[in-house]
């Protein structure tokens, strides 16, 4: 994937949201000095290629009551875990969900998904409505709860100037 | 970001209809507030001054584009170690000192370090692994992502 540096310029101003004014694509325009067009066009090519994601607002999960979550992982057969997978990461309460490598004979689970729930209670309910889904597919799991964040830095990216 | 729940009543229904539907996409258009707010109720003026006080009380923790990391070029891997508990707060500090250490983690486990290397190119991955391993002697065990799933997360506000 190429960015050429106006994109670069255009992700560094958007670094931290878009600005709250009645045209914001325009405005971050003018800070770049291009025109509101070629802003929102940019924005649509990087989406079309899945550089952004989407443009929405994130809900800070924690204040509206999501505070617990623990991170689910899952034995699962190679011959299913795609499909399963897809599924387990469209479910409402999980925020990622990824394939990973085992490593064989510590650690069998090659499915991990981040549960998020009110209280610890409401995440364990959540990983016993994963297992049902995933069913005789799925041989072991666990689910690792967070004692302590020890370090959180933002993602930093660079070549941007 | 605030790790707090919000204290009861600081949202009302129409921020949580906002917080709703702004979590599925918001316009990217010349007025997209205008056009975020008619089917809201709202005018343009009014979710906008909504926006920004969900902004200041916490609410939000972004608005705006999600960029995707890896398809801007960086490169990630979730690592994991068993580190003895004696030596722990030893090797946090080792650890955290890297540069490349991006988020980590204690968990409750046998493998109770978990931590994020970010890196700009992914050779520098492995080399942050050997290089954590040999400043804590510690086997560092790596969980590079070979799928990722479309994810429906949505918090009900």
């Amino acid at each position: 994937m190429t960015l050429d540096s106006i994109d670069r310029r255009l992700i560094a101003a958007t670094a931290t949201g878009l600005p709250l004014v009645v045209d914001p694509y325009a405005e971050i325009g003018r800070r770049l000095d291009l025109p509101e067009s070629e802003v929102i066009d940019r924005l649509s090519a990087l989406q079309a290629r899945g550089i952004v994601r989407r443009i929405a607002i994130a809900p800070n999960h924690y204040a509206l009551g999501m505070t617990a979550n623990g991170m689910s992982v899952w034995d699962v057969d190679d011959d299913v875990v795609d499909d399963l997978g897809a599924i387990v990461g469209a479910l409402p309460f999980v925020s990622h969900c990824y394939r990973r490598p085992r490593h064989r004979p510590d650690w069998c689970y090659n499915l991990f998904a981040m549960l998020h729930g009110g209280s610890r209670d409401e995440v364990e309910a959540k990983r016993r409505e994963v297992a049902a889904l995933l069913g005789d597919a799925c041989r072991a799991n666990e689910i690792l709860y967070s004692t302590r964040i020890l370090k959180k830095t933002g993602m930093r990216l660079t070549g941007v100037g | 970001m605030s790790r707090a729940a919000l204290a009861p009543g600081m949202i009302d229904e129409t921020d949580r209809k906002i917080l709703n539907a702004l979590q599925e996409g918001f316009p990217l258009s010349p007025r997209p507030f205008a056009a975020a707010a008619a089917p809201l109720g709202l005018t343009e003026d009014g979710l906008i001054t909504r926006i920004a006080r969900l902004r200041e009380i916490g609410a939000i923790t972004r608005f705006g584009p999600f960029y995707d990391a890896e398809a801007m070029g960086g490169a990630f891997c979730l690592c994991a170690m068993e580190v003895p508990e004696g030596r722990f707060d030893a090797v946090v500090t080792l650890v955290n000192d890297m540069p490349e250490v991006a988020h980590n983690y204690e968990r409750a486990h046998r493998l109770n370090m978990w931590f994020v290397l970010a890196c700009e190119k992914p050779e520098g991955i492995e080399a942050a692994a050997r290089r954590i391993e040999g400043a804590t002697k510690l086997q560092v065990r790596c969980f590079p992502k070979e799928r990722e799933y479309f994810i429906g997360f949505r918090i009900r506000a």
